[in-house]
């Protein structure tokens, strides 16, 4: 059986990988990826304690948040083909119409 | 199979103090299949406005019939108390508040109205949810649900680029805190086998009683706390989190900013209030210094750094600001950092403190709002140029808005004054106790604040009472009946709650009483 903190490294790295990628990645879409990386790094972490620990509320917890991560990500990417349309491209850079001034 | 049945049997139970909620849930869907019905109606937004409000009404009915006694509901994912119900009284104010502000408007096309309510109930119940929140996947679940909807309606306004901006903002936004939140609740659970908030303090003392390494239990637990702290900042928009609000607010559409700058940020600070002092503070909480662990964590000290650095960024920005949205959104930024300055204290008064303030903060933020949708439809901007000889163009607009920006300020005798007042003495009462030092300067920094809000503040008032009009006034449309009424009610709260306080001070400390499983 492979011991639960080699879960717990592989959940920490792809939830690093997420947050790097949201701060670094200019195109939305790769943002967008890169959130559901960080989700889904928390889903593992919950099972890998949940098996530990024999507690099913784990579990529970991960099912819940697969579905709000699919919501999250049909609202996501709806709002990009709105700035698709608006801006015709989907790198964040150029959106900028509401700044500071000066 | 017994024990499920048991569990069965607790949820059907919990349905009985669960109808306003079942009320807002069929609201929503009753107000999309309206809006089918209604669709070339010609008198469709008065329509659409009372059927929301019937909605929002029938919730409040049965709020009042809602058994009072405290419990939890559903096998402990909510609770029913006086702290969620008055928090739910809040969000029926403000929800019923921004659908007579929409509905004159112009910011909602009538064919788009009925969608836009719709959203805006299932927002309430989201709120609804947040603010009885007993477990760490309950406030998941009901944050998610306020953001979601908050996403969508930011970027309401079809094929405008600033709207569609500020929706892809909020939602990448959004998307991380909830992210970070929920990576932070993952080692929550994996160090203390739990997601009741009623439990996380016996939990914390078990664990450090248990020989595992003290420090590094400690360092992960603190790590985990500042994670799910972020989610929950995110939604009161706190320094370091506060980067979305002037964009969103700026491109969404007025009414809905106004909501957003209310309601999340109340349930936001019912997150904190059940997650922090509900659940993390017991009579220790009183004699622990400032920096001293509460209930296992040193959250005093840490959410006294962040109200500093919320109020003192909010206001030095606000000062810069000459678009009216973005000035209020800094102001609402400085807010949060004043109500923080409240939990901070961690205290029933500090909690009481900040239900006032919030109650008078719906009230006069939602009123600025409105002058902003009042002027902006009458000028097509939000500059503060727009602003001047506004006193001679629109007399009770000026009047009514001099009178939120310095309730907003904290002058007497507007009621804001009674909400900042009873947040410095909840600050004060600490001083003499342990690391009563660090409370004097939170106290301090609070006062040098208010003062610095006050600049920007005037500024605006002397754009609309003094200065001359930037460019002759077209001739105004006439103001809705029913911008006036609200204008002027707003502004009469405002003033008679600034000296006539009682009735706030008796309905929040017969509110106090927090469930703790």
């Amino acid at each position: 059986m492979v011991p639960v903190q080699w879960y717990l490294l592989l959940a920490a790295v792809l939830f690093g990988v997420g947050l790097v990628g949201v701060l670094i990645k200019r195109n939305a879409l790769i943002v967008m990826m890169c959130i559901e990386l960080m989700l889904n790094a928390a889903n593992l972490t919950f099972l890998a304690f949940a098996r530990q620990q024999g507690n099913i509320g784990g579990h529970a917890i991960a099912f819940f948040v697969i579905a709000v991560a699919a919501a999250e990500a049909a609202v996501g990417l709806a709002i990009v083909i709105a700035i698709y349309r608006t801006t015709g491209s989907v790198n964040v850079d150029d959106v900028r119409e509401l700044r500071e001034e000066g | 199979m017994t024990n499920l049945l048991s569990l069965v049997d607790v949820n059907l139970a919990s349905a009985a103090s669960f109808r306003p909620e079942l009320a807002l849930t069929f609201g929503t869907m009753a107000m999309f299949i309206l809006d089918l019905f209604w669709k070339n109606h010609p008198a469709r937004p008065a329509r659409l406005a009372t059927g929301a409000l019937l909605v929002l009404g029938v919730a409040a009915a049965l709020l009042v019939s809602q058994p009072t006694a405290p419990g939890s509901l559903f096998n402990g994912m909510i609770a029913t108390d006086g702290f969620a119900t008055f928090f739910k009284w809040l969000f029926l104010l403000a929800a019923g508040l921004t659908v007579l502000i929409s509905a004159p408007g112009k910011d909602f096309p009538p064919a788009r109205l009925g969608e836009f309510y719709a959203l805006l109930m299932a927002m309430v119940l989201g709120l609804f949810l947040m603010a009885s929140a007993t477990d760490l996947l309950m406030v998941y679940l009901s944050i998610e649900l306020v953001s979601l909807v908050s996403y969508v309606l930011a970027g309401f306004k079809k094929g405008d680029r600033r709207a569609a901006e500020a929706s892809l903002k909020y939602v990448i936004y959004g998307g991380v805190a909830s992210g970070v939140m929920l990576f932070g609740m993952s080692y929550l659970f994996g160090l203390l086998g739990t997601t009741s908030i009623g439990q996380l303090a016996g939990r914390i003392q078990h664990l450090q009683a248990s020989g595992l390494p003290a420090a590094a239990t400690k360092l992960t637990l603190v790590v985990a706390m500042v994670l799910i702290t972020a989610g929950v900042g995110y939604k009161i928009a706190a320094v370091p989190w506060h980067m979305w609000c002037p964009d969103v607010y700026e491109g969404a559409p007025t009414p809905f900013t106004a909501f957003l700058s209310v309601g999340p940020k109340a349930a936001g600070f019912a997150v904190a209030l059940r997650l922090f002092y509900g659940a993390l503070s017991g009579p220790s909480a009183v004699t622990a210094g400032f920096g001293e662990a509460v209930g296992g964590l040193p959250w005093p000290a840490i959410i006294g750094v962040m109200s500093v650095a919320t109020m003192t960024l909010g206001n030095l920005t606000a000062l810069a600001q000459t678009n009216l949205k973005r000035l209020l959104a800094y102001s609402s930024i400085a807010h949060a950092g004043y109500l923080l300055m409240g939990l901070s204290a961690a205290s029933d008064r500090g909690v009481q403190a900040i239900m006032i303030y919030l109650l008078i903060y719906v009230v006069m933020n939602l009123g600025s709002f409105l002058v902003v949708i009042l002027v902006a439809e009458a000028t097509g901007s939000e500059s503060i140029l727009d602003y001047r000889g506004l006193a001679k163009r629109h007399p009770l607009a000026a009047t009514a808005f001099a009178v939120f920006l310095f309730s907003l300020t904290g002058i007497p005798p507007f009621a804001g004054f009674v909400g900042k007042w009873y947040l410095f003495v909840a600050v004060l009462d600490r001083v003499p106790g342990p690391g009563g030092n660090w409370y004097a300067v939170l106290a301090i920094i609070g006062a040098l604040n208010s003062a610095v809000s006050l600049y920007y503040y005037v500024r605006v008032v002397r754009a609309m009472f003094i200065d001359q009009p930037y460019a002759e006034p077209r001739q105004a449309p006439a103001t809705p009946l029913m911008y006036q009424l609200l204008l002027s009610a707003s502004a009469v709260a405002v003033l008679v709650f600034g000296l006539w306080w009682t009735p706030m001070i008796d309905w929040t400390s017969a509110s106090l009483q927090i469930f703790k499983g």
